[in-house]
């Protein structure tokens, strides 16, 4: 176990290269506990491969990943899988389990918990109340016996939120969270991520196309007495806390605040700047 | 040419390590035991309305067959041992064996093509599940052991087909002596045969299928493809496999 100073995630000098385009292209950054970085970028500048990369889902060609403090490169696929299962990741579609029930998806990750014998003995009644807690959290109580081709697309994408998060991961990692969802639904995903972060003091990685995603993320807190949102004041040092990746053919072109990335001059950056999908 | 060799010989080493990992599986933890008795239902009991009216004609086919070529000779009497021997031999694992690839090594390509398309195999890994472990290891154990189980229950019942056929039928021999030369002609190389086919021909569907739907890229025209593809392959290596077992056997 990484001691609670050492970053969640650290990339150094990470490079990936698919035949004759870079995938990843020196890629460096750090993130500790609680702290967001927001994935900005075109399309096919490497940002779902970047998230991949964490976990160990592509192997890179160069440079060092620690997660949790463990060298990623240098664990096999069999040794990553402990590792794997203290992390949450949402995919682009949900990645839900089809043939399964959405109670059933979000079990899973808890039941195989108690496979690894990390929740030896626990019982399957407790492992099923904190399956319908998370459920409830993500304001998805009433579909836990339906299918996932019985729910809508926002309903699976929170679904997909909920088996993230229902093993209370330190570090979540989120793929295009809000593409193909009309705006209120993807705000009501983004507060549910923001609350995430903030009730839990969970490390996220999102990777977005919406500057809004971002903006809600580092201009918001979630307070837990009156449920609510509430817009961090000028100042406010927990928006330091979210930071801003721009990136362009498999390299980090801009690292840094919201207030840094909207008065950034780079023409390739501003594109990214309150872009409305 | 050199460029085709080169894929063929990976794909085969790709084909290989995913073999070793399902094996090592089997002996290592966690073991998905609802998986694997869900599967052994699904391709076992699943199959057995397919595999017995096909062991059913396969028996009365030979007997009817045989019965005009046997006249010939003035042979009748050999009816029962001829159905026994290419029933158990050779047609009975043959034949299940190509229709529980029909059947299964589509579905587990299809069903595992889908979930790889749409990112459900990498959730899995994401999730910190093995998917050889998860998804391979409980279809093989599952399809080599049911099919030996489904090549008997077609043999007996092609054995019970011919036997109405050549008996109350035809009357070529009398119902006591079809069994008992039937049986008597049966030797233990013959029995061995007949249940060490289906086991290799069990594990060739289930790794055949696993491996073309675990490398299926392209969306939902991919899943088609690898579907088809795990079928040619499977039916091909189960000639191969028994060309290659009676190469064995008949030098024994």
């Amino acid at each position: 176990m990484a001691e609670i100073s050492n970053p969640i995630v650290d990339f150094k000098g990470v490079s990936l290269r698919f035949e004759d385009t870079w995938a990843l292209q020196n890629v460096s950054f750090e993130l500790n506990a609680g702290d967001t970085h927001i994935i900005l970028g075109a399309a096919g500048s490497g940002k779902t491969t970047l998230l991949k990369a964490v976990i160990g889902l592509v192997k890179i060609d160069a440079g060092d990943i620690k997660l949790f403090g463990e060298d990623v490169r240098s664990l096999s696929e069999h040794d990553l899988y402990p590792l794997r299962s203290r992390t949450g990741v949402l995919f682009q579609e949900g990645g839900l389990f089809d043939s399964l029930s959405v109670g059933d998806n979000v079990e899973y990750p808890l039941l195989n918990q108690q496979n690894r014998d990390v929740r030896s003995g626990e019982a399957l009644s407790s492992i099923e109340d904190q399956a319908r807690e998370t459920l409830r959290f993500v304001e998805l109580e009433n579909t836990f016996d339906k299918f996932p081709s019985e729910v809508s697309g926002g309903m699976r994408r929170r679904v997909g939120i909920a088996r993230a998060i229902v093993t209370e991961p330190p570090l979540v990692l989120y793929d295009s969270p809000t593409a193909g969802l009309d705006p209120i639904t993807a705000n009501t995903i983004m507060a549910l991520i923001l609350k995430e972060r903030d009730v839990r003091n969970t490390a996220s990685l999102i990777v977005t196309h919406r500057y809004q995603d971002g903006e809600l993320m580092s201009e918001f807190r979630y307070d837990p007495e009156h449920q609510e949102l509430i817009r961090l004041h000028e100042g406010d040092g927990a928006r330091h806390r979210t930071r801003f990746i721009v990136m362009k053919q498999g390299e980090i072109v801009f690292f840094g605040t919201r207030e840094e990335l909207a008065s950034s001059s780079d023409e390739y950056v501003k594109r990214f700047v309150k872009h409305e999908e | 040419m050199l460029r085709f060799l080169k894929t063929s010989l990976t794909s085969f080493q790709d084909f290989l390590f995913l073999a070793g990992r399902a094996f090592a599986n089997l002996f290592r933890s966690p073991h998905y035991y609802d998986d694997v008795f869900l599967q052994m239902d699904l391709i076992g009991v699943g199959s057995l309305p397919i595999v017995v009216p096909t062991g059913a004609l396969s028996g009365a086919i030979i007997a009817l067959q045989m019965s005009r070529a046997l006249s010939t000779y003035g042979a009748n009497s050999e009816v029962g041992p001829i159905v026994a021997l290419t029933l158990v031999r050779e047609l009975g694992p043959v034949l299940t064996a190509l229709l529980v690839a029909g059947r299964n090594a589509s579905g587990i390509a299809s069903e595992l093509g889908s979930m790889k398309v749409t990112e459900q195999i990498d959730a899995m890994r994401a999730l910190g599940t093995d998917p050889v472990q998860k998804l391979v290891t409980p279809r093989l154990f599952a399809t080599a052991t049911m099919l030996p189980c489904l090549t008997v229950v077609a043999d007996a019942i092609g054995w019970v087909a011919a036997y109405l056929i050549a008996v109350p039928l035809l009357h070529l021999v009398s119902s006591g002596y079809y069994w008992s030369s039937s049986w008597r002609a049966l030797v233990p190389n013959d029995l061995a045969q007949g249940l060490i086919k289906p086991f290799l021909f069990g594990i060739i569907i289930a790794l055949v299928g696993c491996y073309y739907g675990l490398r299926t890229t392209g969306g939902t025209q991919g899943v088609g493809r690898a579907t088809t593809q795990a079928v040619v392959s499977a039916s091909i290596w189960i000639f191969f496999v028994t060309f290659l077992i009676d190469k064995i056997f008949v030098n024994l």
